[in-house]
């Protein structure tokens, strides 16, 4: 009796534990506008200067695939346009529903959708039903891109 | 053109499978070696610098060494290696009858152990088998890859197409996006090659030690963030075995050196 109830209080705790992830791992909504996203992914502007630390992390895997104007790293890759001058290119909305899902421009492309979570084939365990990047780590490179202008 | 000529045609044409968008037409097909540069090459080159070579010693004294209850050898089955082994690598994964299934040369020589030699398989990536099976493969240094012709083994191998062809993993990335559409581009700085699987068991560099292809394999898998298959599953026997027939005709170079 005593032994089922712990179990049961055990069960209780898992599966809050379970709703409050599965909470966490919602992804904020977003509208698509013509080839856009206007508004803000979290309702706030980003950081540039976050922005760019975010483009060279190895983790955000940006520059895998893309070169830009990164004077300090030579591991850059060449599978995707240089970045230098997206700002010039693209406009904010554009850039961010381009990482959000760049799909949409290009059912072809081998550039994740950064935003996703649904749809994708044996994720690893620890990526499971989250995006590649938050809302705010978003927003935080679409500043940074905006401000590549030659 | 006769008769006879237009059925040979047409059996040519039937007999070399269709090459779906993307993949790399015959001719065009080179090793992970032709990306390297010189003194890597050189490395795998030179016997007595190739660190694969102590391997290779190591799985010839087991070779010789009787295992198991059964208390026999490889070398009492099959006698000189030198012989009797050359070109088989070249072959696997082959099918086997009993299990009617494709099976590694790393399953081989743990069911020959298990069958002839009464003795405990050996564990994925152990010394032992890396150095058994780069002592195997190692007889078919320069012979030209021929596993997957077996008529039994095409299933397996369309298998094999198809995962080869699956986006997977939080990063959405099929082996072909890579190795098939951007070889001779660069990820980070490092060249991308075809991924032929000509050198296996290979020493690389990065991982200070011989490896398996299917350690390959599930770097290239959890590089896309995605779950890697088990050593041995029938999916990584399936993408060994589409590998090894999308590289036929090159030339084995076990133990290769990589970056
Ligand atoms: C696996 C490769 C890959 C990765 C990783 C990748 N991209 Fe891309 N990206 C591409 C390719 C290829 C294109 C070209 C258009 C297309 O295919 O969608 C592109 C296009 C773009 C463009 C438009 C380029 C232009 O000016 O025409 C931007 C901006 C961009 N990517 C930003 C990013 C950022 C920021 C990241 C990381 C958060 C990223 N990409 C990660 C492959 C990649
Ligand atoms: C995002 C890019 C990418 C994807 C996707 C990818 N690989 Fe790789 N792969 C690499 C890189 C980089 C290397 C190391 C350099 C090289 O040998 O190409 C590599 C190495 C290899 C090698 C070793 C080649 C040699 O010469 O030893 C094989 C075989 C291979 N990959 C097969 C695969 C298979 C099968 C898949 C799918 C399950 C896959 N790769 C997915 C990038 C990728």
């Amino acid at each position: 009796m005593a032994k089922s109830f712990v179990h049961g209080v055990a069960l209780i705790a898992a599966s809050l534990a379970f709703v409050s992830v599965a909470r966490a791992d919602e992804l904020a909504s977003y509208k698509v506008a013509g080839d856009g996203i206007v508004e803000s992914l979290t309702g706030a502007p980003g950081d540039a200067v976050r922005g760019r630390a975010l483009v060279l992390a190895r983790t955000t895997t940006c520059i895998l695939c893309h070169s830009g104007p990164f004077p300090e790293t030579r591991f850059q890759g060449d599978l995707a346009p240089d970045l230098t001058g997206a700002g010039n290119r693209w406009s904010a909305s554009q850039l961010r529903l381009r990482l959000v899902d760049a799909s949409r421009f290009n059912a072809e492309t081998i550039m994740p959708s950064y935003y996703r979570n649904d749809d994708l084939v044996r994720v690893g365990r620890n990526f499971t039903g989250k995006p590649i990047l938050s809302a705010a780590e978003i927003e935080d490179i679409v500043a940074f891109l905006a401000t590549l202008r030659d | 053109m006769s008769v006879w000529h237009a059925i040979a045609a047409a059996a040519l044409f039937a007999a070399a499978p269709a090459l779906l968008a993307g993949e790399i037409p015959p001719d065009a097909r080179r090793s992970g070696y032709s990306f390297m540069g010189p003194d890597t090459r050189a490395m795998q080159d030179d016997d007595t610098s190739n660190p694969g070579m102590l391997f290779v010693l190591d799985g010839q004294s087991l070779w010789t060494k009787k295992s198991g209850s059964a208390e026999k050898a490889c070398a009492d089955c099959h006698g000189d290696a030198r012989s009797s082994m050359k070109g088989v690598a070249a072959r696997y994964p082959a099918f086997d009858n009993a299990l009617s299934r494709p099976v590694t040369l790393d399953q081989r020589i743990n069911l020959c152990r298990a069958t002839h030699q009464q003795a405990s398989p050996l564990p994925y990536e152990s010394r032992d088998l890396l150095a058994l099976s780069a002592f195997v493969a190692h007889q078919s240094r320069g012979v030209a890859i021929t596993a997957g012709d077996d008529p039994q083994a095409k299933p397996f191998v369309a298998q094999g197409r198809d995962l080869f062809m699956q986006r997977e993993g939080q990063l959405n990335l099929a082996c072909t996006n890579c190795h098939d559409d951007n070889f001779d581009k660069h990820l980070a700085g490092a060249p991308i090659t075809q991924g032929q699987p000509t050198g296996y068991p290979l020493y690389r560099l990065e991982w200070q030690t011989l490896g398996s292809l299917e350690r390959r394999l599930r770097s290239c898998m959890s590089g896309v963030r995605a779950q890697a298959y088990d050593y041995g599953s029938p999916e990584l026997v399936a993408l060994e075995l589409y590998l090894m027939s999308r590289a036929r005709g090159l030339p084995m170079e076990t133990p290769a050196v990589r970056p």
